[in-house]
């Protein structure tokens, strides 16, 4: 094998593989170059390098006796462990660890759906299921569920939500952590313990109420190296009567600030439901008709504030922005929503609206193969189409990670941020952004998302990294945090949530030292480093 | 390239029954059908665009595939498709996929 753990004598480490093989079975203890490079993030933007985060070996468990057991060992070897779900985090870490030289603790074996509750709309499941499993699952047994799944449905809902990922349903499901209720979780010395009711031997409310009695740990599960969680319920939406789509344009460049103000008002209120979508019909871009030629020579020229676009777009009666609002419900009920929301946007002068889709459930195969379908509950992979080969992508890349920072909720915010990104770009030599809208709302607030493309080219790689870096620091300095990123940059992301000489960093060194004293989960997860190690940023 | 031909031909000596087939065509519907079959799926958009309609853009139509030709994408990846963990896709089962999608390949002796 190529690496050991980094400060761990090759007995020790020798000692744990064998504990480990006793505790799963030989089979499941992966120890060859061939197998331990199976491990290797496929996205990473240190691909090929030195600092490339590998794995020393992986051991995949099928139990949670099983897990415990291999804390127990690692703890007593002070082996560093790594634990992942289905391991598809593609573009924010994949399979491989902070820390080269951990042993993966490879959960896809734990791939159990303990329960599905159709009456209270509920499940338990544990971290190797993947969303296409529970859709699965559901739809064998005919239940009326929807999962809120990412758009990659191959990830996992345990470890989708620890990673704060999102969805499109219904503001209560569509944040995957907040739609979670209950979890189980191994602790660094073996320990299993519950979470919420979970605490109570014979609780019957476990995946019903989240808080159980004295202080709600679950958050400190997601996004950190605390523990490894084995099992975590999760509520469902019923499945709707039906879906309603529709589009409003406004003409003016201005008239974004209402039009985001209407919509959030509209979905704070509980009138729409579904993940909206702005867009720009002068402007072009995603799902939008092509830009024309002297629009971009007008952006080019002036940015989006151009005078003479702003005219050209009235004369030319093209609308600057679109949103489309979606409904779930029963028909009557969003067709009544709809219409309301129409009166709301119609103080914005020149607005127009359009209906669009319109869907009951369930759906025929022709409308099956039509609809976007995380929109529908049904996992997919299709949003992979963005970087693999096709006709407007001949030579496709190796991968891609995501600068996403949460900006506020405001058409003030979006002008911002695209004027604040396209002076970084250009500063930083990025292609030119000429606008770029928010792709995924939560109920509060945006993420804007840009990706960063990875390529097998050293030099390219280390360029967009230190871009990367940059514009993370550019983004805070506006107080627009990332709301997740990849092992590459997590500690300099961690360096911007930095109020009082960062105190929310020492905090969590506080806990993890008592948590995990020997630091052997997932060292340098999220910038949270066990005290041998703190120092070691990247 | 020329270790892709040195496992096509590896491949050659490759043999499988219809249980094993059958297996390879449940694990070709679990693992790979979600991107590499029918419809507008990335996958398949990137086999019809880089064959331009000289190969079947769906794998499992495909009648050139070798099991070491699988094998060899399954566990390296290629492009933005990534590999397969044996955890996800054991040796056993890549047996039977490989197998399976080289069920209609003349030149694989069964």
């Amino acid at each position: 094998m190529s690496i050991t753990p980094p400060g761990v004598s090759s007995k020790d480490f020798s000692d744990a593989l064998k504990q480990f093989e006793e505790a799963v079975g030989k089979e499941w203890v992966f120890t060859s170059d061939e197998d331990v490079a199976l491990y290797r993030d496929a996205y990473s933007p240190f691909w090929g390098e030195p600092e490339e985060r590998v794995a020393s070996a992986a051991v995949a468990p099928f139990t949670v006796e099983q897990v415990q057991a291999v804390m127990k060992a690692a703890n007593e070897h002070k082996i560093p462990v790594y634990p992942i779900s289905t391991g598809k985090n593609l573009g924010y870490g994949g399979s491989a660890p902070n820390l080269s030289g951990s042993v993966v603790l490879d959960l896809k074996r734990m791939n159990r759906i303990l329960e599905v509750d159709e009456r209270d709309a509920s499940a338990l499941v544990e971290p190797g299921v993947s969303y296409f499993d529970l859709y699965r699952h559901i739809q064998d047994r005919k239940l009326k569920l929807w999962v809120d799944v990412p758009d990659p449905g191959w990830g996992s809902p345990v470890g989708n939500s620890l990673d704060h990922g999102g969805g499109y349903l219904q503001p209560m499901y569509r944040n995957h952590f907040d739609s979670h209720c209950g979890m189980e979780v191994v602790l660094a010395n073996g320990e299993v313990m519950r979470t919420g009711m979970g605490a109570m031997p014979a609780a019957k409310t476990w995946q019903q109420y989240k808080f159980g009695f004295g202080p709600w740990i679950d958050g400190m599960f997601s996004q950190s190296n605390f523990g490894v969680v084995t099992k975590m319920g999760f509520w469902l939406m019923p499945e709707p009567d039906a879906y309603l789509t529709g589009t409003v344009s406004v003409p003016r460049y201005e008239d974004l600030i209402p039009m985001i103000d209407i919509l959030t008002l509209l979905e704070n209120s509980g009138i729409s439901n579904g993940m909206p979508g702005l867009g720009s019909p002068i402007l072009g871009g995603f799902m939008m008709p092509p830009r024309a030629p002297e629009v971009t020579a007008m952006l080019e020229k002036d940015g989006v504030e151009s005078a003479e676009l702003h005219k050209y777009a009235q004369d030319k009666g093209i609308p600057f922005w679109s949103c489309t609002v979606k409904f779930y419900g029963p028909e009557k009920a969003i067709r009544a929503q709809w219409e309301y929301a129409q009166e709301k946007f119609s103080v914005i002068a020149g607005a127009k609206f359009k209906d669009d889709e319109f869907y009951k459930f369930p759906l025929t195969p022709e409308q099956f193969n039509k609809v976007h379908k995380p929109e529908m509950g049904i996992p997919s992979l299709e949003m992979f189409s963005i970087g693999a080969r096709s006709p407007y992508n001949p030579t496709p890349g190796q991968g891609h990670i995501w600068f996403s920072p949460i900006i506020p909720r405001t058409g003030e915010a979006v002008l911002e941020a695209n004027k604040v990104f396209a002076k970084a770009a250009k500063d930083f030599g990025l292609p030119l952004l000429s606008f770029s809208l928010p792709t995924t709302y939560w109920m509060r607030s945006f993420i804007f998302l840009f990706g960063f493309p990875i390529t097998h080219d050293i030099a390219t790689n280390k360029k967009n990294r230190e871009t990367f870096k940059q514009v993370v620091r550019v983004a805070a300095e506006h107080g627009w945090g990332e709301y997740r990123t990849a092992p590459a940059f997590q500690d300099a992301v961690m360096d911007t949530y930095s109020f009082n000489n960062h105190a929310l960093r020492r905090f969590h060194e506080t806990v993890k030292d008592a948590v995990d004293p020997n630091g052997i989960i997932s060292a340098g997860r999220y910038g949270i480093w066990p005290k041998h190690l703190r120092g070691n940023k990247a | 390239m020329k270790a892709l031909i040195f496992l096509a031909l590896a491949g050659c000596a490759f043999g499988a029954d219809e249980a094993t087939i059958q297996h390879g065509e449940k694990v070709y519907t679990y693992w790979c059908a979600t991107c590499h079959g029918q419809g507008n799926l990335p996958g398949t958009v990137a086999l019809q665009t880089k064959y331009k309609g000289a190969k079947p853009a769906m794998l499992s139509e495909r009648t050139d595939l070798l099991p070491a030709v699988t094998k060899t994408f399954v566990r390296h990846g290629v492009s933005i498709m990534p590999f397969f963990r044996k955890t996800e896709i054991s040796d056993a089962d890549l047996d039977a996929l490989a197998a399976y999608l080289a069920r209609n390949n003349k030149t694989a002796s069964r």
